[in-house]
């Protein structure tokens, strides 16, 4: 259940000094849940191990909330060609700061995660991609994985067991649109950024046309505790349908921001109020955007028994997103809020395709005309039409990912743009 | 003017990137990092260089630089302060820091001092959204929970050759209310 949070003990994260160590990882029992599989590959068959990962139903923490052992099972029979694994750390939705936590705090988790999704899916290989920005957190997992070559972790024979599992890291150069899942396989084969037509999907045709498998850290980071605790376990923790512990990112107006372990489902206020301390200077709550800057923004009044899982905010008019919650007071501008997101992903576009590359411009040219009080009621209009001309339109989700912030907040926060507005010519006569 | 060309050294570490993929193509991001560490930032000649290295066209080179921002298309300041502005910063006076900075140093975003000392660039999230307002320098350390204080600390520290130590945010411990009546 979501309301015992206040009990629940961290286990991405734990409050385990040095934890980043792979001797106190070991210590604490870290690398149990590979050493459980390879030594019992009967009982753990690759096989097996998706099926259990797919049924504690990890949905994937990267925003799309994709069941990863479901995902898994995409992947086609060896062939005994070359088959990928791209562990996604791009993180780079506005609102969003968590995977760098496990990178920093507990990196050994994520790497054996991804070991046992390899395993699971026959992968050889293992890419993890890192956005340019966190250079200091790539070089931390980079000496955890070295740590692990050094302990037979990773590398030829895996603990004498006869599987080998290459892990390599790398990083990009600055491009939001790399954190999709196909345009950053674009990326780690040394090219531009621009997202692939689907289908063929990546299980079918990835990294250099190879089936290939994309998860986010934290997705992976849940791995371990589903084998070393089962699936029942796994999904008994937080809300149902929605299961696992979740790195909430908690910033903008509150006293005490950053990055909270708790169950999922845990009630929005609570996070705002109890774990993030409350508002800052005692100002009211005007709004929330739950899972980073592309899911729709709440209203306060819209909050009341929402829940951070994928029912309870789909159902009060939004998504779970990457839990990257940003809270605003009742100070805040959303004409001034809009803009800046909207400015943003215009800055991020790819190019591709026209109703992205022009549309994201014209989301950001006509907000700046409104915030600048030259902006009339029917830009507004113009606007939400605009939205319904990019949703869906395009080769990847950056363009929805622009329109959604856009049709929602002008719907939820109308009188403060017509506010905002000229007033039309024959009202000023 | 001279020839550009890596040392050794460089040679072999590109030679380290290289083996990790199945295509000398997928290392063309992390060289020209290699070559953006020596040179200070991806002119022309130096994505030729790139190119030349991986035997690679020098268009595919220049797509690629011309792509990521991270990447100087120019020379740069010694030290690149890149402001974020975006949402959580916005909301937690990421332009006031941003502006602070280009009063103190008497340039623009975009911008670089006569001396070649600061440049300034206004810059999408990067991932700190808790520690808002914060800036990068020159891609490597981030500087959090700024104030114009930390600001102006921080420029006096860069001129005198000192760049800040990594910051590491800890995980904030909950508070245990066992017997509060919440």
């Amino acid at each position: 259940m979501a309301n015992d949070w206040r009990s629940f003990e961290p286990l991405l994260i734990p409050d385990i000094p040095n934890l980043e160590k792979i001797d106190v990882y070991e210590e604490n029992g870290g690398y149990e849940a590979l050493r459980k599989i390879l030594n019992d590959r009967d009982k753990w068959s690759r096989e097996n191990v998706t099926n259990e990962v797919k049924q504690a139903n990890i949905r994937g923490r990267g925003g799309a909330g994709f069941n990863a052992g479901l995902k898994w099972s995409f992947m086609p029979k060896p062939d005994g060609g070359p088959r990928y694994l791209a562990c996604n750390g791009d993180e780079s939705e506005p609102g969003t700061f968590k995977d760098r936590k496990i990178f920093e705090f507990n990196p050994h988790l994520f790497i054996e995660g991804a070991l046992i999704a390899a395993y699971a899916m026959t992968v050889d290989t293992i890419y993890v991609y890192i956005r340019g920005e966190y250079i200091s957190w790539v070089d931390m997992l980079q000496e955890a994985v070295d740590d692990a070559y050094e302990k037979g972790y990773l590398g030829k024979d895996i603990m004498g067991k006869g599987i080998d599992i290459e892990m390599h890291l790398t990083y990009g150069a600055g491009a939001y649109i790399c954190g999709e899942e196909t345009s950053m396989l674009e990326s780690l084969e040394g090219k531009r950024g621009y997202p692939r037509v689907k289908p063929p999907f990546p299980a079918q045709k990835g990294l250099w046309g190879r089936p290939t498998t994309i998860n986010n850290i934290e997705t992976l980071a849940n791995v371990p505790l589903v084998i070393n605790n089962g699936a029942e376990w796994f999904g008994n923790i937080g809300a149902e349908g929605h299961p696992g512990p979740v790195l909430y990112g908690i910033s903008g107006h509150v006293n005490k921001p950053g990055v909270y372990e708790l169950p999922s489902g845990v009630p929005v206020m609570d996070l705002i109020n109890e774990v993030a301390g409350g508002m800052r200077g005692g100002k009211d709550l005007k709004a929330l955007i739950p899972g980073g800057s592309s899911t729709p923004v709440l209203r306060a009044d819209q909050l009341e028994g929402v829940t951070m899982n994928a029912d309870s905010l789909r159902d009060a008019g939004s998504m779970m997103g990457t839990a990257g919650m940003v809270v605003m007071d009742e100070d805040t501008d959303m004409v001034d809020v809009l803009w800046r997101i909207a400015h943003f992903y215009h800055h991020e576009s790819c190019g591709q395709c026209t109703p992205c590359r022009d549309g994201t411009g014209w989301l950001e040219k006509i907000l700046l005309k409104i915030k600048n009080g030259e902006g009339e009621v029917k830009d507004l209009d113009l606007l939400l039409d605009l939205t319904t001309q990019m949703e869906g339109r395009t080769i990847c989700a950056l363009a929805d990912a622009a329109a959604w912030p856009v049709r929602h907040t002008i719907n939820r926060f109308r009188d403060e743009f017509e506010a905002r507005c000229k007033k039309s010519v024959h009202a000023v006569a | 003017m001279a020839e550009l060309s890596f040392t050794q050294e460089e040679l072999d570490e590109i030679e380290k990137i290289k083996a990790k993929f199945p295509t000398d193509k997928a290392a063309t991001l992390q060289v020209l990092w290699v070559a953006q560490r020596k040179y200070g930032h991806v002119e022309p000649d130096v994505q030729k260089l790139v190119a030349d290295t991986l035997d690679l066209p020098a268009a595919h080179v220049h797509g690629v630089a011309s792509f990521y921002t991270q990447y100087y298309k120019e020379e740069m300041g010694k030290f690149v302060l890149d402001v974020c502005t975006c949402l959580s910063c916005q909301l937690c006076g990421g332009y006031e820091i941003l502006h602070h900075l280009e009063d103190e140093l008497g340039i623009k975003a975009g911008e670089t001092t006569d001396d070649g000392m600061f440049s300034i660039q206004e810059v999408e999230c990067l991932g700190a959204c808790g520690y808002a307002p914060m800036l990068q320098v020159t891609n490597g350390v981030y500087v959090n929970n700024l104030t114009e204080e930390k600001a102006d600390e921080l420029i006096q520290n860069l001129r005198e050759g000192n760049l800040p130590e990594f910051e590491s945010m800890q995980m904030p411990k909950l508070e245990k209310r066992n017997q509060a009546a919440s």
